[in-house]
């Protein structure tokens, strides 16, 4: 009897461990707010259940990618039964402007929603351009 | 008649098509609709024991969180602050994907849910609901004499 259970739950280990070989490089796509003022880029993302350390943002020449994992927990046994997010990662990929000071962007993370600040460098800051009238 | 025939607005034709699919896989949506892109989504599970509810609530102030079960009927209501700014010369919005605002999410519990025995925890703006089933419904096992 146990040795039917034994097999039975390897078997499903092993079905889990092919779906997570698949699936691993699959990833949600975060909901995002961008605003942008005189200052610079304010960006705003929506990552349910990350913690700061399973957080994780590069900024690679004008690429910035953020990336992410909830830690999920589910207790031992649990059947789903309906399922409206699939996945526990995050990815979003964005271009960034050339007048934007990557150098200098900070980010914070406060129930599961990240606030990232892109300021503008300064030698793009507006400037006010005169029309002549001819 | 013509309308019909040339759809005046494509995205409207395309969210109809979207719908309709929708509607063809989940074959018995129930009278709360199909609560698909809803906030805050919800993943419901189960264990033997237990009931186990994710709601995906991010940026949501726990004060105005409120989570009710009345009569079987598990509630999650709350209120999201808005992050855009108002209007004005100085600011764009470029991109605005973002829930906002009052949101109020409703599912029915199984009979077997014991109402007395509720734990929520919200963490990350996650939030994680466990219902335990009541013991008098646990499959025993008889013990033959």
């Amino acid at each position: 009897m146990n040795n039917v259970q034994n097999s039975t739950t390897a078997s499903a280990d092993t079905a889990q461990k092919k779906q997570q070989s698949r699936y691993s490089d699959a990833a949600l796509t975060p909901p995002v707010d961008v605003i942008e003022d005189a200052g610079g880029i304010t960006l705003y993302a929506d990552l349910p259940g990350v913690s700061r350390d399973k957080l994780n943002l590069n900024v690679e020449s004008d690429t910035l990618t953020i990336e992410a994992e909830s830690d999920l927990v589910a207790p031992e046994g649990l059947t789903s039964q309906h399922t409206e997010v699939g996945l526990a990662r995050f990815r979003r990929v964005f271009t960034l402007s050339k007048e934007l000071d990557t150098e200098q962007v900070s980010a914070e993370l406060a129930l599961g929603v990240l606030t990232l600040r892109i300021p503008k460098a300064q030698h793009a800051q507006s400037r006010r351009i005169e029309v002549k009238v001819a | 008649m013509y309308r019909s025939l040339f759809p005046q607005d494509v995205f409207a034709e395309m969210d109809r098509l979207q719908r309709d699919m929708q509607q063809a896989f989940d074959l018995s949506p129930t009278i709360r609709g199909l609560a698909r892109n809803g906030f805050p989504a919800l993943n419901v599970g189960g264990t033997p024991k237990t009931i186990e509810i994710y709601a995906f609530a991010p940026g949501v102030d726990p004060k105005t969180l409120e989570v009710n079960l009345e009569r079987g009927l598990l509630s999650i209501a709350g209120e999201r602050k808005k992050s855009l700014p108002e209007a004005d010369a100085k600011s764009a919005v470029h991109i605005n994907e973002r829930f906002q605002g009052r949101f109020r999410r409703a599912i029915t519990l199984p009979d077997d849910a014991d109402p007395e025995a509720v734990d929520a925890k919200l963490r990350d703006g996650l939030l994680h609901i466990t219902v335990q089933r009541r013991a008098s419904t646990q499959p025993r096992r008889i013990a033959i004499q």
